[in-house]
């Protein structure tokens, strides 16, 4: 219940486009788009993840991966990674 | 416990006893020290040694060799669910997501995250961090504070084993962006060596492989690209015949000039004419002939110009040439002159408008480019300038090792590119700095023999004596036209210009006053210089001359020797 009620305030910001809750596994739990779009997402962020914060822990093994932004021409997609889950967020920024 | 082998032996099988005797020792050799072989040494004083009490180590390089890889991409279309659970039924599907909503630590961190992103969320709108602010200050930025550079992106190999040189390239602007190297196996000594004689393509992005090869007759020289029809290739080969092909159609030329009309030396350069057909080119060789040839007929050139600095259309006299280019047609020669052809539509034969020598010219001059905003330029040891006087405007100062192929950057006026034999490529760039390269980039080890620009300046290929054809990208600092740089590569110009026409006018009243101080008489008026004697009248005079004085110095020397018995 609560977990709708914080999905829901996220996805009535402005410019949101998207959410996915993805588990460690790459297993899109929770997601408002279509099922080939969040596939595709899962996919390729999880491994942009797992890359970003093994990059981090290389550089400095106290170092943690904390928030992931890709800003890209037509929108962001912002990734807010944890031990076990993974929350996505596509928006589109103003202009 | 001893070890122990015991065997008998019968008394008789001994043999004889020994018989030992004792003796004093006896000098066998005795070699005593020869001073006089002291002499064939030296005593070293100090010596020095070094001594270091450390570990004995060594060092060892090792490459690995080169990995060939691809790029592929992997489709991916469904996570990766547990064994169970079996992705194309719903039912698991939702179950499996229902058991993990119901799972206490997602919500907490569900939670935690949303919250985390809810402020990035509200950064993002708050704010757009990338709008153009201080748009009016951009136009002050406009020299590059970064220094000049040159990066390599990509190597082209052949993918024989065989040394070839890389004799030009040439680019095709089509996206992806392509590349056509030549390889011929010849050098200036030594004639072909017949064995892969191929043109290559090669995709930017796919350095290890080309995309397609052309297979000509004999070794290709020059090649070019038809700028009407982008599938279709002139190139002049080594044995003087001139072949096209198209590469929808392969790797077999399409046609063939034939041998007895064509070259008879190799054809150093083709350049395609901007026909209303787009089919004519024409062809330049070191055997003196500039050829005239229309694609669809291959089997005769149309027309054909001798260049002979007589005049004359005799063969034997006409210099090799080595360069060309269009618009207007000049051609560069062996012997360091360049001449201008007039290519009259009407006229039955294309005539020689005039020539230009270049003074202190001395050694063939390898490139003749021209550019749209500026004159055309020359290179051997110097690179020069010329424009339509006798005498070139700009000279570069004479570098260590030849010079061998040239270019102008076709979005900067003032900028063009050399590339030398000791495989360096130089940028200049002659508004910032005249007297040196603005960059000097060291490419390969191995001489460079051609250099070639994309049409955008943003890409050279320059290719070397062993067949290795390097990508490079240069900075944008030397690619982007710069305000007010096409008014003063102008300016200068035609400053310089000015400056040679004054200069020969002074020359020439200085020659006609010297003339008639000599010949107060005649009053003739030659302006120009008078024209050449052929060679043979010259050779008969000096001949001439030369037994006239040595007679003269006989019958002065006859009364002196008789003078002396």
């Amino acid at each position: 219940a609560e977990v709708e009620e914080t999905l829901k305030r996220i996805q009535s910001q402005k410019g949101v486009q998207g959410i996915i809750v993805v588990n460690a596994e790459g297993i899109p739990i929770k997601t408002t788009m279509d099922n080939a779009t969040t596939v595709q997402y899962t996919g390729l962020i999880h491994q942009l993840v797992l890359k970003a914060r093994s990059t981090v822990r290389d550089i400095d093994p106290q170092n943690d991966l904390t928030f992931l932004r890709v800003r890209s021409k037509k929108n962001e997609i912002m990734v807010a990674p944890d031990k076990e889950y993974f929350l996505i967020v596509i928006q589109n920024p103003t202009e | 416990m001893e070890i122990v082998y015991v065997y008998t032996k019968k008394r008789s099988e001994f043999g004889r006893q020994c018989n030992f005797s004792d003796r004093p020792a006896e000098l066998h050799v005795d070699i005593i020290p020869d001073p006089s072989l002291a002499e064939n040494f030296i005593e070293k004083n100090p010596c020095d040694t070094a001594v270091q009490c450390v570990q004995v180590m060594s060092e060892h390089e090792a490459n690995t060799e080169r990995f060939e890889t691809e790029t592929r991409g992997i489709n991916h279309s469904e996570g990766g669910w547990p064994k169970d659970i079996n992705p194309q039924e719903m039912e698991q599907t939702i179950r499996f997501r229902k058991k993990v909503e119901k799972d206490e630590n997602y919500v907490n961190i569900v939670m935690q995250l949303g919250s985390l992103m809810d402020h990035c969320i509200k950064q993002n709108n708050a704010i757009n961090i990338y709008e153009e602010y201080f748009e009016e200050d951009e136009a002050a930025v406009e020299i590059s504070e970064e220094p000049p550079s040159a990066k390599t992106i990509n190597v082209f190999r052949t993918p024989d084993q065989v040394k070839k040189k890389s004799s030009s390239q040439k680019w095709l602007d089509r996206s992806p962006p392509k590349m056509k190297v030549t390889w011929s196996l010849y050098t200036y000594s030594d004639p072909v060596d017949c064995l892969a004689k191929n043109l290559l393509y090669f995709i930017v992005e796919s350095p290890n492989k080309p995309e397609m090869t052309i297979k000509p007759v004999s070794p290709l020289v020059c090649l070019e690209y038809n700028p009407k029809d982008t599938h279709v290739l002139v190139g002049g080969c080594y044995n003087g015949q001139i072949a096209y092909w198209d590469t929808r159609k392969g790797s077999q030329c399409v046609e063939l000039s034939v041998i007895e009309h064509g070259h008879r030396d190799p054809v150093y350069k083709v350049i395609w004419l901007q026909s209303k057909t787009g089919t004519e080119c024409f062809s330049a060789s070191t055997d003196g002939q500039i050829l005239w040839w229309d694609i669809r007929k291959m089997n005769e050139p149309t027309e054909k110009l001798v260049l002979d600095p007589s005049k004359r259309g005799n063969l034997d006299n006409a210099l090799g040439a080595i360069s060309l280019e269009f618009e207007p047609t000049m051609v560069s020669t062996e012997l360091s002159t360049s001449m201008k052809v007039n290519h009259g539509a009407g006229e039955k034969g294309k005539k020689i408008k005039c020539q230009y020598v270049i003074k202190e010219g001395n050694s063939p001059f390898q490139a003749l480019i021209k550019e749209q905003y500026s004159p055309t330029m020359l290179c051997d040891y110097v690179i020069r300038y010329e424009v339509n006087v006798a005498d070139s405007i700009f000279f570069f100062r004479y570098h260590m090792c030849y010079l061998t192929d040239g270019y102008w950057s076709p979005v900067r006026p003032t900028v063009f590119f050399t590339s030398k034999m000791d495989g360096t490529l130089d940028v200049w760039d002659f508004l910032f700095k005249q007297s040196d390269p603005t960059l000097s980039v060291k490419v390969c080890d191995e001489p460079l023999n051609s250099l070639r620009i994309q049409d955008s300046g943003r890409f050279v290929a320059c290719g070397s004596h062993y067949g290795t054809a390097t990508l490079l990208e240069i900075s944008a600092g030397l690619c982007t036209l710069q305000r007010n740089e096409k008014a003063l590569a102008t300016m200068m110009f035609e400053r310089e210009t000015r400056r040679e026409k004054i200069l020969e006018a002074r020359y020439r009243e200085m020659r006609l006053k010297e003339r008639s101080k000599t010949e107060p008489g005649k009053e003739e008026e030659t302006k120009e210089p008078e024209p050449k004697e052929p060679t043979e009248d010259l050779i008969a005079r000096a001949e001439k001359e030369f037994f006239e004085i040595i007679e003269a110095e006989l019958k002065g020397k006859v009364p002196m020797v008789k003078k002396v018995q």
